[in-house]
C-alpha cells in the first residue's frame, strides 16, 4: 500500500468528543512540535455545545511556515466513534488512520488506501486506572505519548512542557509522564514506528510567538489604554472579554493600593454593552466592547448615535457565520457591510482588518488612537479563526515613546484664555472638531450632546441647512480616517502580472501560500491586502492597473467587493470574487483553484485594453 | 413662552450660595413643555436642589433618553454637560459615564415610557450594580410626544383621554427598585415642591443607586377624570409616609415636632436625614417591612409618598469593581501602558 512520506509537512486531524479533555493533550502536541523548531498552526473545529458533541483539532504542520489551513488530512486521530465514516473518509491516500482498537471492528470501517494503525487505549487505561475520570483523561496523553513515538517527536520537549504546566504540582506533574511514557512505550514495542509522517528537528520557529487572537487583541486594548469594557457572552468574542480580564489583573492594579485601573462590566445585553463603552468615550475614558454579529445587529442603533454624536469607542467584532445564529463556531468574514454602514440614517465606519495576533495587538491598540482622534465608533474586525486559535505570529512589539493620542479635547486651561468652543465647528478643516470632557469648567465648554440635529455650537436645530452643513463635515471627517487607517500592503508578483488580488483579515496566511503555489504554477498575481476602511486612493490605483483583480473573501455576498465598487468606486466588471463561506477558515487550494480556473478562463486580453 | 429669549441679566441683589452662584445659573434654556406640565416643576426642584447643596453647575452630568422627561435636561443646570442619549438606554450610557469619572454628580432623567417599556431592562440592572446615580422617572402614565398612549405605569382602569380603559397591570417601578437592591428608594408628586427638593438634594447626597419615582401629570393626554396619574388624583390619594426637612449641616432643627416624630438616618458620609414621620411606626431602613407596607397601601389605593426606602449602609458600583480613587477618564500612559520591558516578558512567556 501507498504510505505518505512527509517530514514536517503535514496535517493531524484530532477527533475527539467535547468535554473529554482532549483539547489540552491536542495542544500538547501542537506545542511539543514548535518546540522542536517546526511551526505548527492548529485549529479548532467544535459544536455549539458543552459536552458530548464532536469536536476536532486540526494541526497542520509545516516547516516553511504556512499558516493557512491546507486541506485534506495526512492523519486522523480517530477518538470518536460518532464521527468515524466521515474522519475515516477524508484521509488523503496513503495517509494514516489512528485509532482505539480495544474493541474489534469490521473490516468494512476502514479504507484499503489508508493505514490503520490500531492501539487498544482503553483497555490500557483500565488496566491502569481504576478512576473513571482518570480513564477518561490519560487517554489522551496515552495517545499523545504513542504518537511521539509514530512521528519521532522528542519525548522531552513535552516532558518539559509538562513540568512549565504543572510547576509546583508534583503528583500532577509524575502522573502525566507515566501516561505519556506509558502510550510511547507501548508504541515503540507493539506498532511500526516511525509512520511516514515525521517531525524533524528544525529551526524555523525563530523568536515567534504562538498567541490567539481574541488574547493579542486584548493585550492591545490594555496597551492602548482602554480602561472601560463592557460586553456581553457571545461566541466566538468571549473569550476576549475573558483574556482582557485576565490581563488588567496582572498589568492593571495599582500596586501601592490594590485598586484597579479599569472597570470591566459584564452587560445584561450587547445593547448596554456599547451604552456603557458610549457612556465611557463621551466621558473621556478609552472603552470598548467585544462582541460578534448579531452583538452588532443588536448595537446598531448605539452605533449610529455614536456616529452622528461623535462619540469616541471601539468595537471589536470576532465575526462568525451569519445571519441570524448561523454558525456561532464558525468562521466567516460576512459583517463587512454591517459594520461599514451600521444604524439607520446615512453611517460610514472605520474598519481595521488585522490578519493575525500580531496585528490584532497592534490595531487593537491602534484603534483607541484612531476613535478619540476621530470621535467616532471604529471597528476592529477580525473572525474565529483568528480569534479562538493559536497562532505561530511575530512578537509584539511596543515603542515606549509612543503617547496615546487623546484627539481634539480642549482643556480647562484653553477654556479659561477664551479660546471658541463649537463643539461641532470644523475649525481645523478636517471635519474634526474640539470636545470637552464633562466637568472640565464652571462657565464654559459645557454642551448637550444629542443625537438629533445640532448647529456648529450644539444648540438645537431642526433647520435643514444645519444638518446638512454637519453631515457633510462628518463626511469630511471621513475622509480624513482615509490617512489616518493603516495603508493596504502590497505583494508583488515575482515577474510582470496581468491579475491583481485583494485580500484582508484571516485569508492571509492561504493567501500568501496560494500566490507561492501559482506563482510556481506560472499564474503571477500581483496581491494588495486591505487593512483597513475607509480606502485609501492606492486601492482604486491598484485595481486600475489589473485587467482583472480577484477579491479574496470568506462571505457569500462579496461584501469587500461591495464596498470597493461602493466606496472607492472602482470599476465592477474588473473584479472576480473568490468566495469561500462554508464556516470552515479559506484554504491555499481552494484559493489556487479558484484562481487557476479565472485565469484560465481569461488568457485573453480583454477588448478594452486592445482599443485603448 | 418658548419664542421668547431667557433674560441672561440677573438682579444683583440675588442671593448665592456658599460656591457664588445664585439660583439663576442653575438654570437651563426655556422649556418646550406644554404650559403646566409637571416635568417642568420637577426641572425647578432639581435646581433650587442643586443650588441649596452648594454644587458647582459643571461638576454635575445630566443624562437621559428619549421623551418629554428625557427633553427636560435642557432647561436646567444650563453650564453642566448633558446627554440625551437613545430611548430606554440612558442608564447604561449614564454607566459608563459614571465609570470613566466617579467625581461627578450623575443625574439621570427619564420617564415612565423610557424607563419602564423600552429600557426597563437597563433600568433594572442599573439599579441592581449600585450605579451611583440620581435616577429620576419622571411619571405621567402616558406616551406625549406621540400624542397619548398608555405607558406601562398606567394603572389598570384609569381612563385615556379617549375614554378608553388601560386592561393591562400598571409597572410598579418603586416595588421593582426595591427588589432590585436600590438603596434610596422616594417617590414624589411634581405638584408637592416641598417634599421633592429635599428628596432630591439627599439622593444626591446618598451613595450608590438612589430612585425617584415622580408623578408628574402630563397636562395635555393624562389629566382628566378617570385618569389617575392627573393633579386631582393624586392630590386627592397622595399619602406622604415622612417630610424630609432637614438635612444635617444646613439648617437648625428648629420644628416643634415631640420626640418621636423625628427619625434620624445617617448616610454613609455621616450626614444625618432627618425625616418627620407621618405614618406612624415606618421605618423606611427596614425593605422587607417597607414593601409589605407599599403593597398594603397600593392595594388601598394610596399613593404613598416620601422617602421610602434608605440603606445607610450602601456602597455603589466603583466599590464593587475596586477601582482606583481618580477618575479613570485621567489617567495617563504611565498608569495604564505595561511598556515594552513587560512585553517583552509577555512575549517570552508566548513561546
Amino acid at each position: 500500500m501507498k504510505r505518505i512520506e512527509a517530514t514536517n509537512d503535514f496535517v493531524v486531524k484530532f477527533a475527539n468528543v467535547n468535554g473529554s479533555g482532549s483539547a489540552s493533550a491536542n495542544e500538547l502536541f501542537a506545542r511539543s512540535i514548535l518546540r522542536m523548531g517546526v511551526p505548527v498552526s492548529p485549529r479548532n473545529i467544535f459544536p455549539s455545545n458543552i459536552q458530548g458533541l464532536p469536536t476536532w483539532y486540526e494541526v497542520r504542520v509545516n516547516e516553511t511556515g504556512y499558516q493557512g489551513r491546507r486541506g485534506g488530512v495526512d492523519l486522523v486521530v480517530a477518538m470518536n466513534p460518532q464521527t468515524w465514516t466521515q474522519d475515516v473518509k477524508e484521509i488523503d491516500p496513503g495517509g494514516y488512520l489512528f485509532y482505539d482498537n480495544s474493541k474489534p471492528l469490521p473490516k468494512s470501517k476502514f479504507r484499503d488506501d489508508v493505514n490503520a494503525i490500531g492501539m487498544p487505549l482503553t483497555e490500557i487505561c483500565n488496566a491502569t486506572y481504576t478512576d473513571p475520570r482518570q480513564r477518561q483523561l490519560f487517554k489522551n496523553i496515552i495517545y499523545v505519548g504513542a504518537l511521539s513515538a509514530l512521528m519521532e517527536i522528542d519525548p522531552n520537549e513535552i516532558e518539559r512542557l509538562f513540568s512549565e504546566q504543572y510547576k509546583g504540582k508534583e503528583a500532577l506533574l509524575q502522573s502525566n509522564i507515566k501516561a505519556l511514557r506509558l502510550g510511547r512505550d507501548y508504541a515503540r514495542e507493539h506498532l511500526a514506528c516511525p509512520i511516514g509522517l515525521r517531525v524533524k528537528r528544525a529551526n524555523s520557529v525563530g523568536n515567534k510567538i504562538f498567541v490567539d487572537g481574541n488574547s493579542a487583541t486584548a493585550l492591545g486594548a490594555v496597551y492602548g489604554g482602554a480602561t472601560v469594557c463592557a460586553w456581553y457572552p457571545i461566541t466566538p468574542s468571549s473569550s476576549l472579554a475573558e483574556a482582557f480580564i485576565g490581563h488588567c489583573r496582572k498589568y492593571r492594579v495599582d500596586p501601592a493600593t490594590g485598586k484597579h485601573r479599569y472597570a470591566i462590566i459584564q452587560g445584561e445585553d450587547e445593547l448596554a454593552s456599547i451604552g456603557i463603552a458610549i457612556g465611557a468615550g463621551w466621558n473621556g475614558a478609552r472603552s470598548f466592547t467585544a462582541t460578534s454579529g448579531p452583538g452588532i445587529s443588536l448595537m446598531q442603533e448605539f452605533i449610529g448615535l455614536a456616529y452622528f454624536a461623535e462619540i469616541p469607542v471601539v468595537i471589536v467584532d470576532v465575526q462568525r457565520g451569519g445571519p441570524s445564529t448561523g454558525m456561532p463556531t464558525r468562521t466567516q468574514q460576512s459583517d463587512l457591510i454591517s459594520c461599514a454602514y451600521a444604524s439607520h440614517g446615512d453611517t460610514r465606519h472605520v474598519m481595521l482588518f488585522p490578519e493575525d495576533p500580531t496585528e490584532c495587538f497592534e490595531f487593537a491598540a491602534q484603534a483607541f488612537d484612531l476613535a478619540e482622534r476621530l470621535q467616532t465608533p471604529v471597528f476592529v474586525m477580525t473572525d474565529l479563526d483568528i480569534g479562538m486559535n493559536t497562532r505561530l505570529a511575530d512578537p509584539f512589539q511596543w515603542d515606549d515613546t509612543r503617547a496615546y493620542d487623546r484627539g481634539k479635547v480642549m482643556t480647562y486651561a484653553d477654556l479659561e484664555a477664551g479660546r471658541e468652543f463649537g463643539r461641532y465647528l470644523d475649525v481645523d478643516g478636517d471635519g474634526i472638531p474640539f470636545r470637552t470632557y464633562p466637568g472640565t469648567h464652571p462657565a464654559r465648554g459645557a454642551y448637550f450632546t444629542r443625537g438629533t440635529t445640532k448647529d456648529r455650537y450644539a444648540r438645537y436645530s431642526e433647520a435643514g441647512p444645519d444638518y446638512v452643513d454637519n453631515m457633510q463635515r462628518l463626511q469630511r471627517k471621513f475622509d480624513t480616517a482615509k490617512t489616518l487607517v493603516p495603508k493596504p500592503l502590497l505583494r508583488p508578483a515575482d515577474k510582470p502580472a496581468r491579475f491583481g488580488a485583494i485580500f484582508y483579515g484571516s485569508t492571509s496566511p492561504a493567501m500568501q501560500e496560494a500566490l507561492d503555489v501559482l506563482s510556481a504554477r506560472g499564474i503571477h498575481v500581483n496581491a494588495l491586502r486591505v487593512r483597513g476602511f475607509p480606502f485609501q486612493d492606492e486601492i482604486a490605483d491598484f485595481v486600475a492597473a489589473h485587467p482583472w483583480i480577484f477579491v479574496v473573501e470568506q462571505n457569500r455576498d462579496a461584501q469587500l467587493k461591495t464596498l470597493l465598487v461602493n466606496e472607492a468606486k472602482v470599476n465592477p466588471s474588473r473584479l472576480l470574487s473568490v468566495l469561500h463561506y462554508d464556516g470552515t477558515p479559506i484554504t491555499a487550494r481552494f484559493i489556487v483553484d479558484q484562481i487557476s480556473q479565472h485565469a484560465a478562463a481569461r488568457t485573453v486580453v480583454p477588448l478594452k485594453r486592445v482599443v485603448s | 413662552m418658548t419664542y421668547l429669549a431667557k433674560p441672561k441679566l440677573h438682579h444683583p441683589t440675588l442671593a448665592k450660595n456658599a460656591v457664588g452662584y445664585t439660583r439663576r445659573d442653575y438654570e437651563g434654556a426655556i422649556s418646550t413643555l406644554c404650559a403646566g406640565c409637571g416635568h417642568d416643576s420637577i426641572s425647578a426642584a432639581i435646581v433650587q436642589a442643586c443650588w441649596e447643596l452648594d454644587i458647582e453647575p459643571h461638576r454635575v452630568a445630566k443624562l437621559s433618553g428619549i421623551g418629554c422627561s428625557s427633553k427636560t435636561p435642557t432647561y436646567f443646570l444650563g453650564n453642566s454637560h448633558g446627554f440625551n442619549s437613545v430611548h430606554g438606554r440612558m442608564p447604561s450610557v449614564l454607566t459608563g459615564a459614571n465609570l470613566a469619572n466617579r467625581e461627578l454628580i450623575y443625574l439621570g432623567v427619564s420617564g415612565d415610557g423610557d424607563s419602564a417599556s423600552i429600557g426597563i431592562g437597563q433600568f433594572a440592572h442599573s439599579v441592581r450594580r449600585g450605579v451611583n446615580m440620581v435616577y429620576i422617572v419622571e411619571n405621567n402614565g402616558v406616551y406625549g410626544l406621540t400624542k397619548g398612549q398608555f405607558s406601562a405605569t398606567a394603572d389598570k382602569g384609569s381612563k385615556s383621554k379617549r375614554g378608553v380603559a388601560n386592561t393591562d397591570e400598571p409597572l410598579d417601578m418603586i416595588g421593582m427598585a426595591l427588589l432590585l437592591g436600590a438603596t434610596y428608594v422616594a417617590r414624589s408628586f411634581s405638584g408637592d415642591k416641598k417634599q421633592l427638593v429635599p428628596l432630591i438634594s439627599a439622593a444626591i447626597q446618598h451613595r450608590g443607586a438612589a430612585f425617584i419615582d415622580v408623578v408628574s401629570p402630563c397636562v395635555a393626554f393624562n389629566n382628566h377624570p378617570g385618569s389617575t396619574k392627573s393633579y386631582d388624583y393624586v392630590r386627592e390619594h397622595n399619602e406622604a409616609v415622612n417630610r424630609l426637612d432637614f438635612i444635617e449641616g444646613r439648617d437648625e432643627i428648629t420644628a416643634e415636632y415631640a420626640p418621636g416624630q423625628v427619625v434620624e438616618v445617617a448616610q454613609h458620609d455621616g450626614a444625618l436625614l432627618r425625616l418627620r414621620k407621618l405614618a406612624p411606626d415606618y421605618d423606611p431602613t427596614d425593605r422587607i417591612k417597607v414593601m409589605k407596607y407599599l403593597q398594603e397601601r397600593a392595594a388601598a389605593g394610596e399613593v404613598v409618598t416620601g422617602l421610602l426606602y434608605l440603606d445607610p449602609a450602601s456602597s455603589d458600583l466603583h466599590e464593587h469593581l475596586n477601582t482606583v480613587e481618580a477618575p479613570l477618564n485621567q489617567l495617563a500612559e504611565r498608569e495604564l501602558c505595561p511598556g515594552s520591558v513587560m512585553l517583552d516578558r509577555i512575549n517570552a512567556a508566548l513561546r
